[in-house]
């Protein structure tokens, strides 16, 4: 089996008697765009900065392309790295900022001139090589900073939370500005962001950290659909988490604490009497009567009194009380329109929009 | 109506700041400018009315040697302090908050002393009889040098006394270098040489700069430490002015000498302000 190209294993860090990093582990096969995803604090940041070098792992390997890094110094690491303040040198132009890696690499001063000026075009930023970083804007500081990452060809990009500093729609331009940039390069990058939104739209793969560990590892339609830790179904995206045991495993039962009796599209793989959390995504919640194709029968549906009513224009956010517990429901376009704080609805969700995760 | 009222109101509040100034103002005008004012009538008043005093500066070849001799030590000193300072602020400005506390106490603790005290410190250990003198002897340096009065010992006094001054401007710059420039440099190729002299030492020139304009000007008007401590033959510009007042009572060319000191001064601050801005000076 071939190795794969930047391989991440068993890293640890602790910091005196503080564990930082509990054992993290993960494989990105070349060009593939993966993103860090998680709270502050859990180890995201740490594991790039151990990949770029800048902090030694207690334990565990990071390799690329077969070759280990460790006892390899940062400027030695052939890795492109954009800060989250961009860390542009406020002295040297946006040019002179590219020229930069090149300049320390020994390549002649024309043909990095000429790299730097093809680099800054593919940023669309050609007339600009003559700014000072401080007379940019925030974006364009920030493809300076992608241009000067990628200019001398890094075996690897990491991007550490470049749009945290960005205003929303400026984020979104240069979230789909990155993965085409990236795109067209074809450089594996790993991509750390708290943001679960610029997490799923750009990443072929995200990990979700919790607590110093990935909790998993998937596309973005794997962890958005079948999470598979509470947190995981928590931090991404909203969701409604129903704790209950498992009542007929070869029937896919089970009895949750505050809706009762639910079925699954298929059988269980844990034991009659097992703790599990099922979660069920607002949007494929529906209003009784409403949803077409969506078996009427019970067991899956609930009677809620609305408490709060949140539009967002496309959508409207309902949130009411079920069985002692609050169920959000998220009703398409004119679906909720008419529906006030106070109202009584009957709802019901198809067997297959429910995902069981198993509790650890 | 209101806009009205809140203007009649707002007029008085903006003064008050202005008067708080007022003390201090007072004093200056009577304690410092009013002098001023005296020496720079002196100048051409003493002993006659015209420009006579000056003319006498630049036709007699002495002064010209005082002053050029007093640019050159004050240049002296500021590049030492410089060399000698840039370790160790640099030192501070990577060490944990506790150390760069500490050694910045050390720093500011010559500060405490009295000026006067320090100087004759060095009288102590740079006489003839001194620890120092005795150990190049020992070392087999015979017979060993004079270091006290010469251009060395009154250096060495005034390197030391202005150091702090250096030390706190490049700290202050150094201190506001993002650390994640020198990462990025790094990352981006550069070892640890190239990461300083291309980043480090480019962004810590603002500290470099204002460090030894302060300590060149304070060294330019500098008369207890080369009085005490320099050569007699290479006098500088505040002791002789004093010794033109002490011996000669000739008080027309002393302020003559003091007018042109404070000229040259002046010209230095003006040339800083063109480039840098008068306001970071202080950090």
């Amino acid at each position: 089996m071939r190795d794969p190209y930047l391989q991440v294993s068993g890293l640890t860090k602790s910091y005196g008697s503080v564990q930082a990093l509990g054992g993290v582990s993960l494989d990105v096969e070349k060009g593939e765009f993966v993103t860090f995803l998680g709270p502050s604090g859990s180890g995201k940041t740490t594991t790039l900065m151990i990949i770029a070098g800048f902090e030694n792992a207690t334990s565990g390997s990071v390799r690329v392309g077969g070759r280990s890094l460790s006892n390899i110094p940062p400027h030695a690491r052939n890795i492109g790295i954009v800060f989250q303040n961009y860390a542009l040198f406020p002295h040297k132009t946006a040019l002179q900022n590219i020229m930069f890696p090149l300049d320390m690499r020994g390549v002649p001063a024309a043909e990095a001139e000429r790299k730097a000026r093809a680099m800054l075009d593919l940023v669309g930023l050609s007339g600009y090589g003559d700014r000072w970083p401080k007379d940019m804007s925030g974006g364009q500081q920030q493809r300076i900073a992608l241009a000067r990452a990628l200019v001398f060809e890094p075996s690897l990009l990491l991007l550490d939370e470049p749009l945290g500093a960005l205003d929303k729609n400026l984020r979104e331009q240069m979230q789909i500005e990155i993965k085409r940039i990236q795109k067209s390069l074809g450089v594996t990058t790993i991509f750390v962001t708290h943001d679960q939104s610029e997490a799923m739209t750009m990443s072929d793969r995200i990990a979700v950290f919790e607590k110093g560990r990935i909790d998993q590892i998937g596309t973005p339609q794997e962890v958005y659909r079948t999470p598979s830790t509470p947190f995981v179904a928590r931090f991404i995206g909203d969701s409604n988490l129903l704790p209950g045991t498992v009542l007929d495993p070869d029937q896919g039962l089970v009895r949750t604490e505050h809706l009762g009796l639910m079925r699954l599209p298929s059988r269980l793989a844990a034991a009659a009497g097992a703790p599990v959390t099922l979660m069920l995504r607002p949007e494929s919640i529906h209003l009784a009567g409403l949803a077409a194709g969506v078996s009427e029968d019970a067991p899956n549906r609930a009677d809620i009194s609305v408490h709060t009513v949140v539009p967002y224009g496309d959508s409207t956010l309902l949130i009411g009380r079920a069985g002692g517990a609050d169920l959000r429901i998220r009703l398409r376009g004119p679906e909720a329109d008419g529906i006030g704080s106070g109202a009584a609805l009957s709802v019901l969700w198809p067997a297959s929009a429910i995902h069981a995760i198993p509790a650890v | 109506m209101l806009s009205v009222l809140n203007r009649g109101a707002a007029a008085p509040g903006a003064l008050k700041p202005w008067l708080l100034l007022l003390p201090l103002v007072l004093f200056l005008c009577a304690f410092f400018l009013v002098p001023l004012g005296q020496v720079a009538l002196m100048s051409v008043t003493e002993p006659e009315f015209g420009l006579g005093n000056y003319a006498h500066l630049t036709s007699d070849s002495l002064y010209l040697q005082v002053f050029i001799n007093t640019f050159l030590t004050a240049l002296g000193v500021a590049l030492c302090c410089l060399l000698l300072g840039y370790p160790l602020a640099y030192l501070m400005a990577q060490s944990s908050p506790r150390v760069a506390a500490l050694l910045m106490l050390l720093v500011t603790m010559s500060f405490w002393t009295s000026f006067l005290v320090r100087t004759y410190a060095w009288m102590v250990l740079l006489g003839n009889n001194g620890p120092i003198t005795a150990a190049l002897a020992f070392l087999g340096w015979n017979p060993p040098p004079h270091l006290l009065f010469t251009r060395l010992s009154s250096t060495l006094a005034m390197v030391h006394i202005l150091i702090p001054y250096m030390v706190m401007s490049l700290y202050s710059v150094m201190k506001r270098i993002d650390p994640a420039l020198l990462r990025a440099a790094e990352s981006l190729g550069a070892r640890p040489w190239s990461v300083f002299r291309q980043v480090y030492l480019p962004l810590s020139a603002p500290g470099m700069v204002n460090g030894a304009t302060l300590v060149f000007m304070i060294c330019l008007g500098f008369y207890v430490t080369p009085v005490l401590l320099g050569s007699p033959q290479e006098q500088m510009v505040a002791g002789l002015i004093g010794t033109q007042i002490e011996e000669f009572l000739d008080f027309g060319q002393a302020s003559a000498m003091a007018m042109v000191l404070l000229a040259s001064t002046m010209i230095v601050l003006t040339v800083y302000h063109r480039r840098f801005g008068l306001d970071r000076l202080w950090g």
